[in-house]
């Protein structure tokens, strides 16, 4: 703070009287901008990324991810997988409780694990296996399969949207369908509701009887260690702001600074940039599989040859620090990263692409292509698509709207011409897409898929093997034949992985790599 | 006087009713869905029809009306989709910023403008006038997120006098308030001192050619005495009815001014509620800042007798 606003400040002070006294700080607080502004507390009810990074604060799970992609132990101590391979036995470790000092049993973890399934895809896949879960004792529960899976642990230690996060009993039983009204966890943070300001402060304060594992922090896994003593998202739509007010020691942490911006950023001596998600995101190009001419598998086909993911990564990302070319539909440089199948896609071959539409007898119909405007990831994304469909020989109608707009309408399935649509474009955290289960644009199982609706029983057979196999070698085989049959029967276009590093001042220390942004293990020097 | 002021305030009612059915109807026939956005990007189509359930979506318009018209009458303007809180809380929580913002606001405005206005009018035609004049179209030229990003960039980020954006409660120390409030007053205030500086030239202008100026500078008058007490005082109606649209202009919200310097005001909160199709708080807040511009007209209207003597209800 300079003298003139010390100043400032004391005169203001003087001049008037201080109707409340602020509160002496001498304890540790990191403020943090978060990516938008938390409305909806309740990580299960919704997907939203702010509210799974909420999550993360209050809640605790019991498996996480590490910085391998492996499935680690969280709030469990110890589990075994019966000879037969349907019986899970877990134990909890010991000293875990919630924020109001009573203590987690099993009692509160298995109607979380129920509610949380009821909502999320992979949940309910899994619990497609499952016979029952069982309590043996206040630490002990027990999964009885109906056949075997692989997906138990994949599930259970999934890091992104929906998080299977654990909740006490008598909030764990709240309808899935209805928004939880006590926010009490036993995650490492405490959420002090009485001082959110909704739209400017979101406060937590460490949990003091939190037990970290011992191991060091590595993804959503090992110790959750809290090296400060109140942590404050601040919200702050206005990016250049966000980054005016790191630069002037306001706050202390942007989660993700637009990319033009980092320029700016990386000229201060008093700021770094960390990328806390190596994985990554990804954009995707959705069609929508129910009208003409994408209910043709050979018109979808044909935009695997018009695109090329450079020209999306360059438009918005622009520099190749932030942006990797990957062909592999499942997140390359993690266990089922591959490029099977799309070998000779992607690079815009136009001869090909044409050559393709005219088998598909290509008759000429506009494609409405919603063009999301609000969001300044997503914006150039829709034009780069429309120029490359247009030189593969397609007619585009690209319609401008906010994100708000293209949410509501995707899930229309009215023909494009009565206010329904084609195609959109939008990007998705690369933790969310790590095998076909867990992907939700590769199913394509009709109506139950999402919005798009892709309809093949063979894709469908594949990811029900995966589901069932437990074995990794086997697999990663099925997830090559996942995405070569992908190839032939398009759910849509993974355009390249990109990175967003956070920005922070120099005595912010200790931030954990992860799939989302965990305030665990920071201090502040 | 009285008889008038119940007359207007009952005369509102049935503004206020059309104001609730429109912006009912649009809501809903608008292409939104609040449930698709409640459940977040990657939800699938049965998450959104549960969330369209349980907030009563799939129930007859006229159905959602009449629960919700009932619930105003009531004084209960419903909750809020996103928030689970009431609305009448949310709105609350929302008023000290933007009042707080729009008192200083206008604060700043009066002493400047008039004043400024006066000295123009008082010395029309030299370059004192042309200097106050030329400043007016500077000021309502440049769009408020530009003088925003200026005042910032001097005072915040080079000078590092003042905050660069937050808001603090009163409660929570003035000094604080006061200083987080600074920026932004002055980013907003400059569009109203340039328009209310025009408007008090021109009306004084017009005044100064009067009989009665005449006869007061003849009875030996000193300037100020003639400007303020006979010129001003008479040149005050329009000015007022400007501050008035001013103040009403402020309360309903100062969407880029609050955007720019993070103020979780009544601006902010509409925003994101129309972002977010939060339809019971958009809702509430268009009939709060239809009920705000017909009150502050009424006391506008009531403030007319107090400055002139000829006007009567």
């Amino acid at each position: 703070m300079s003298t003139m606003r010390r100043a400032l400040a004391v005169l203001t002070a003087a001049a008037t009287i201080p109707l409340l006294a602020t509160v002496a700080n001498a304890q540790k607080t990191l403020r943090f901008v978060p990516h938008s502004d938390l409305k909806i507390l309740d990580p299960i009810w919704t997907t939203a990324y702010i509210v799974r990074n909420h999550g993360y604060m209050v809640y605790d799970t019991l498996f996480g991810m590490d910085d391998k992609g492996e499935i680690k132990p969280q709030m469990v101590d110890t589990y075994t997988l019966s000879d037969d391979k349907l019986t899970w036995t877990m134990t909890l470790r010991d000293g875990l409780t919630w924020h109001d000092g009573q203590p987690v049993t099993t009692a509160d973890i298995i109607p979380s694990i129920k509610r949380w399934a009821a909502k999320d895809s992979m949940g309910q896949k899994m619990f497609s296996f499952v016979d029952s879960i069982d309590a043996k004792d206040a630490k002990t529960f027990v999964i009885k399969l109906k056949s075997p899976t692989g997906l138990v642990l994949l599930a259970l230690g999934k890091p992104s949207s929906n998080v299977p996060f654990m909740m006490p009993k008598r909030v764990a039983e709240t309808d899935p369908n209805k928004q939880i009204e006590e926010f009490i966890g036993s995650g490492p943070y405490v959420f002090k509701r009485d001082e959110w300001q909704p739209g400017s402060k979101i406060v937590y304060v460490k949990f003091e009887g939190y037990k970290p594992r011992s191991e060091p922090p590595s993804g959503t896994t090992g110790g959750k260690v809290v090296k400060v003593d109140r942590v404050e998202w601040r919200p702050i739509r206005d990016h250049q702001q966000a980054v005016n007010a790191l630069l002037a020691g306001e706050v202390d942490y942007i989660e993700s600074p637009p990319h033009d911006l980092v320029p700016l950023i990386k000229k201060s001596k008093d700021i770094y940039t960390f990328n806390w998600n190596p994985l990554g995101n990804q954009f995707t190009f959705r069609f929508n599989v129910l009208h003409k001419p994408f209910d043709n598998p050979k018109v979808r086909e044909a935009l695997f040859y018009a695109f090329n993911q450079e020209d999306f990564l360059k438009a918005v990302v622009g520099t190749e620090e932030f942006y990797k070319l990957c062909k592999g539909m499942f997140i390359c440089g993690t266990p089922f990263g591959t490029e099977a199948g799309f070998e000779d896609k992607l690079e815009s071959n136009f001869k090909k692409a044409r050559e393709l539409l005219a088998e598909a007898k290509y008759d000429g119909t506009p494609i409405v292509l919603m063009h999301s405007t609000d969001l300044q990831v997503l914006t150039n994304l829709a034009p780069v698509a429309k120029s490359l469909m247009e030189r593969a020989g397609l007619k585009v109608d690209m319609q401008s709207m906010d994100w708000q707009t293209v949410v509501a309408r995707r899930s229309k399935k009215d023909a494009p011409e009565a206010g329904g649509w084609h195609a959109f474009l939008t990007s998705w955290v690369a933790g969310d897409l790590l095998n076909p289960v867990m992907a939700g644009f590769v199913n394509a199982g009709c109506d139950k898929a999402m919005f798009g609706w892709p309809c093949d029983e063979q894709i469908e057979k594949l990811r029900d093997d995966f589901a069932r196999e437990t074995d990794p070698a086997k697999q990663k085989a099925i997830v090559e034949a996942v995405q070569k049959r992908v190839a032939v029967y398009p759910t849509h276009i993974h355009l390249g992985q990109w990175y967003n590093p956070g920005a922070l001042r120099n005595n912010v220390k200790g931030v954990v790599a992860a799939p989302a942004p965990v305030l665990w293990n920071i201090s502040i020097e | 006087m009285g008889g008038y002021i119940l007359r207007r305030v009952l005369s509102t009612l049935p503004v206020l009713a059309i104001v609730a059915v429109l912006v009912f109807l649009m809501l809903r026939l608008t292409p939104s869905d609040p449930a698709a956005i409640i459940a977040g990007d990657y939800a699938s189509s049965e998450q959104i029809e549960g969330i369209r359930e349980r907030l009563g979506l799939n129930e007859p318009i006229l159905k959602q009306f009449i629960i919700w018209i009932g619930g105003v009458l009531q004084g209960d303007f419903g909750e809020s989709f996103f928030y689970k809180k009431q609305v009448a809380e949310l709105i609350g929580e929302r008023l000290e910023p933007t009042l707080s913002l729009s008192l200083i606001t206008i604060l700043l405005v009066v002493l400047i403008a008039v004043p400024l206005g006066v000295i123009a009018a008082h010395n029309h035609g030299t370059w004192i006038d042309r200097f106050v004049m030329g400043f007016s179209v500077l000021g309502f030229s440049i769009p408020v997120f530009v003088v925003g990003y200026i005042l910032i960039y001097i005072f915040a980020v080079t000078l590092d006098w003042l905050p660069v954006q937050g808001y603090q409660r009163i409660r929570d120390g003035v000094g604080g308030w006061l200083l987080r409030l600074v920026l932004p007053a002055m980013t907003l205030s400059v569009v109203f001192i340039a328009f209310i500086a025009r408007m008090t030239r021109t009306s004084v202008l017009e005044v100064l050619n009067e009989d009665y100026i005449r006869t007061a500078r003849a009875k030996g008058q000193t300037e100020i005495k003639v400007l303020v007490r006979h010129a001003l005082a008479n040149a005050a109606v329009p000015i007022l009815t400007i501050i008035g649209l001013t103040v009403a202009i402020l309360i309903g919200g100062v969407v880029v001014t609050e955007s720019v310097y993070t103020l979780p005001g009544l601006g902010l909160l509409t925003v994101d509620a129309v972002l977010a199709r939060d339809y019971p708080t958009i809702q509430a807040v268009i009939l709060l800042f239809s009920f705000a511009y017909v009150l502050i007209n009424l006391l506008v209207d009531v403030a007319y007798t107090f400055l002139d003597p000829r006007i009567r209800y």
